[in-house]
């Protein structure tokens, strides 16, 4: 059991450190949340730049172990996060390199790698959400295309995609989990309309899809057809395996600036707010630790990250809200400004426990699938 | 980074849980419980000649010479079992008190706040506890004694600082009782049936289970991460998350267990009152936030 990273990490971590002071100055400012094709060049250009600069494989081809420290020190330097390359690069990537054929890899990872092309996550439908095996968009064979009709809801980043990761029903008449197929679709195909959602943020973070009689070749499907569910849960295993990681360092780095205001403004001299801030240092610092127990659990078993990932979200995804919710108590009455820091993000925050799987579901998934106690039905 | 056991580190934790399995099994923790404040020096000697106390002594002195990490593991095993004592205060004095590092010699402590465990039937006793008071133990398995002129509110005075060590494994024996707790209600919760079905199938007891899953094994990369590191920060941190795991662990292990779970013959009442003793063993939880608070703005300026 030991916390020691190899001299080769070592040296990862120190070549990327420098070359991170080197590049962070020369990127353009980042724009603002609602700018979405400039929130898409920036994105892009921030991965073209690692790309060049040989990071840009690091996602998935990397060792779990240099993932994490990528991750850490990416954030620790203030780098963009992935932004909009995050379905491409932490789960439709993974999951094409882990699923698709040679020719499927050829097409669709180099792009992704090299910040061309931009993909979403079209899994949820407006009948089906925590119920993901109900979804019900229908694909018809037709020669070699499937013609796919449906529609579907909560699609981040569809305003800008040029591909979809789509789940649609092949056959109607088999058990729900057993009908579904796992696509590629070009976002370009006549017949889509993408219709933007504002969020509780203010932001058009996601948007709602509607496909009518839309082409996808037989080719762009990804594992068998109807044996679509099994590699949803190698998409849904990365998603919530390794999508948060650089999030936690960028919470600790929060939680001292919290610590730096409340100083500031006096709040600092209250006990119970201080035992509340100290008490969130020991919740990051132990889920840190988390994140490090399962990319050496991950690092054992080839990579793919267990139902650990379920353990994670789930303590992860509250302990941030928390965080926020000590932010405002931090600012007082100006918690109610959204020019101050963090209350955005304050908002952003209460998605946690529902996008990638609400809390009840991963509750359900630690009761039944690491506990063995039995399914509901 | 290999942030799991070793292979010597799972067969060290396996060769503890089948000495206590086969010593300190279901027969004789009901045993121990009828005669309480009796303290089996035959099994003390025993742990003594297994290495339990000397696991950190240089095999020069006779020890095993292994380090934190393992006594964490021997301690968690020690949580799991509920096995009774001044188990860490006589681990911390093998160095120094003659005896205590073969089990010869049973050694109890003053801890921070002013108590001491098991006051009558050690032999050495580390501290001032002049004038000590026996107190009605809430744990049957912890006779207490307080020690008069300790403040009453430890944090609020220049309460001198607990051995990080003491903290660490103390946070490892909540982290064995939390460990047991969830397996516990678990496995209730798959047998037990009510309204037709196993009461696990009833999300309100399987999301209860869930939780003591998710504090449990947060607790436990918490635990492990500060015994690699020994960093006072880390240690802290275990202590907080184990105390926590552990305290709410059992009484949640309580409600899926209803009625049984209230009763003085199954054992989790024992988890929660060692539990609660040990949240104030070497210090209160308050000095741990306040360092961890304090921790956030070191060099900050
Ligand atoms: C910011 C954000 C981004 C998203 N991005 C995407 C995306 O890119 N692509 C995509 O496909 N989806 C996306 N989603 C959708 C997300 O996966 C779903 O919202 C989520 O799975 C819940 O489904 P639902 O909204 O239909 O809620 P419902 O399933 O209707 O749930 C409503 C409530 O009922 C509870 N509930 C439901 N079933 C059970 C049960 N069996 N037991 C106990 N409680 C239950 C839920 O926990 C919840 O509290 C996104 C969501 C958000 C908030």
């Amino acid at each position: 059991m030991d916390l020691a990273y190899t001299p080769d990490e070592e040296e990862f971590r120190a070549r990327l450190r420098e070359w991170l002071a080197k590049a962070l100055p020369t990127l353009p400012p980042k724009p603002s949340p609602e700018d979405w094709p400039g929130r898409r060049a920036h994105d892009l250009g921030w991965q073209r730049m690692l790309h060049d600069a040989g990071y840009g494989d690091v996602h998935w081809d990397a060792s779990p172990t240099l993932r994490l420290i990528f991750l850490e020190e990416t954030e620790k330097a203030g780098a963009p996060y992935v932004g909009a390359g995050f379905v491409g690069l932490l789960h439709a990537g993974p999951t094409i390199a882990a699923e698709g054929t040679d020719e499927q890899r050829a097409r669709w990872l180099p792009p992704i790698l090299r910040g061309e092309e931009v993909w979403c996550q079209g899994f949820s439908e407006p009948d089906a959400g925590s119920d993901l095996a109900a979804l019900r968009t229908r694909a018809r064979r037709d020669g070699d295309d499937y013609v796919v009709s449906g529609s579907k809801i909560w699609t981040s980043h569809a305003e800008v995609a040029d591909w979809c990761e789509l789940l649609v029903r092949t056959d109607p008449d088999a058990p729900k989990h057993r009908g579904i197929s796992w696509l590629a679709m070009p976002m370009d195909a006549p017949g889509i309309t993408v219709r933007p959602l504002k969020t509780l943020a203010g932001t058009t973070e996601f948007a709602e899809m509607f496909l009518d009689e839309v082409r996808v070749p037989v080719a762009n499907r990804v594992g068998e057809e109807n044996d679509g569910w099994r590699v949803t849960m190698v998409t849904l295993s990365f998603e919530r395996g390794t999508a948060f990681v650089g999030e936690v360092v960028a919470c600790r780095r929060v939680l001292r600036e919290l610590a730096a205001e409340a100083r500031g403004n006096g709040r600092w001299d209250d006990p119970v707010l201080r035992r509340r801030l100290g008490r969130l240092n020991a919740e990051f610092r132990a889920l840190w630790r988390l994140t490090q127990w399962n990319v050496s659990e991950a690092e054992a078993a080839d990579g793919i990250p267990g139902v650990g990932g379920s353990v994670f979200k789930l303590r992860y995804s509250h302990a941030r809200q928390e965080l926020f919710d000590a932010a405002a108590e931090v600012l007082g009455p100006a918690s109610l400004d959204l020019d101050r820091p963090w209350m955005s993000d304050r908002l952003s925050s209460l998605s946690y426990t529902i996008a990638a799987g609400t809390s009840q579901i991963q509750r359900n998934i630690v009761g039944e699938r690491i506990l063995g106690l039995p399914k509901e039905r | 980074m290999r942030f799991q056991l070793t292979e010597d580190q799972r067969a060290l934790r396996s060769g503890v849980r089948e000495l206590l399995a086969r010593r300190f099994g279901p027969e004789q923790l009901r045993a121990a419980v009828e005669a309480p404040g009796r303290l089996q020096k035959g099994l003390w000697r025993e742990l003594g000649e297994a290495g339990f106390f000397a696991l950190r002594l240089p095999e020069s002195q006779g020890g095993v010479g292994l380090g934190l990490p393992e006594a964490v593991l021997a301690f968690e095993e020690a949580g799991r079992a509920l096995l009774p004592g001044p188990l860490v205060a006589t681990h911390l004095a093998a160095a120094e008190v003659p005896g205590a590092a073969t089990g010869e010699t049973v050694v109890t402590d003053v801890g921070g706040c002013g108590l001491v465990e098991w006051l009558s039937a050690a032999d050495v006793v580390r501290g001032d506890d002049g004038g000590a008071v026996p107190l009605r133990s809430v744990d049957p398995l912890t006779p207490l004694h307080r020690v008069p002129g300790t403040p009453s509110s430890p944090w609020a005075a220049e309460a001198p600082g607990a051995d990080p060590a003491a903290v660490l494994l103390t946070a490892a024996e909540q982290l064995g009782s939390a460990t047991r707790a969830c397996e516990l209600a678990a496995q209730h919760a798959r047998t037990r049936e009510q309204f037709g079905r196993p009461i696990g199938a009833f999300q309100a007891v399987k999301h209860l289970c869930a939780e003591m899953l998710v504090r449990t094994e947060t607790a436990r990369a918490a635990v492990y991460a500060a015994a690699v590191t020994a960093d006072p920060a880390d240690i802290d941190t275990a202590r907080l998350l184990a105390d926590d795991a552990a305290v709410r662990g059992a009484r949640d292990c309580l409600q899926v267990h209803g009625g049984m779970g209230f009763t003085w013959e199954f054992e989790v009442h024992l988890h929660l009152k060692r539990a609660w003793v040990r949240t104030h063993r070497t210090s209160d939880a308050t000095e741990s936030e306040e360092r961890l608070a304090a921790e956030l703005l070191a060099g900050s300026g």
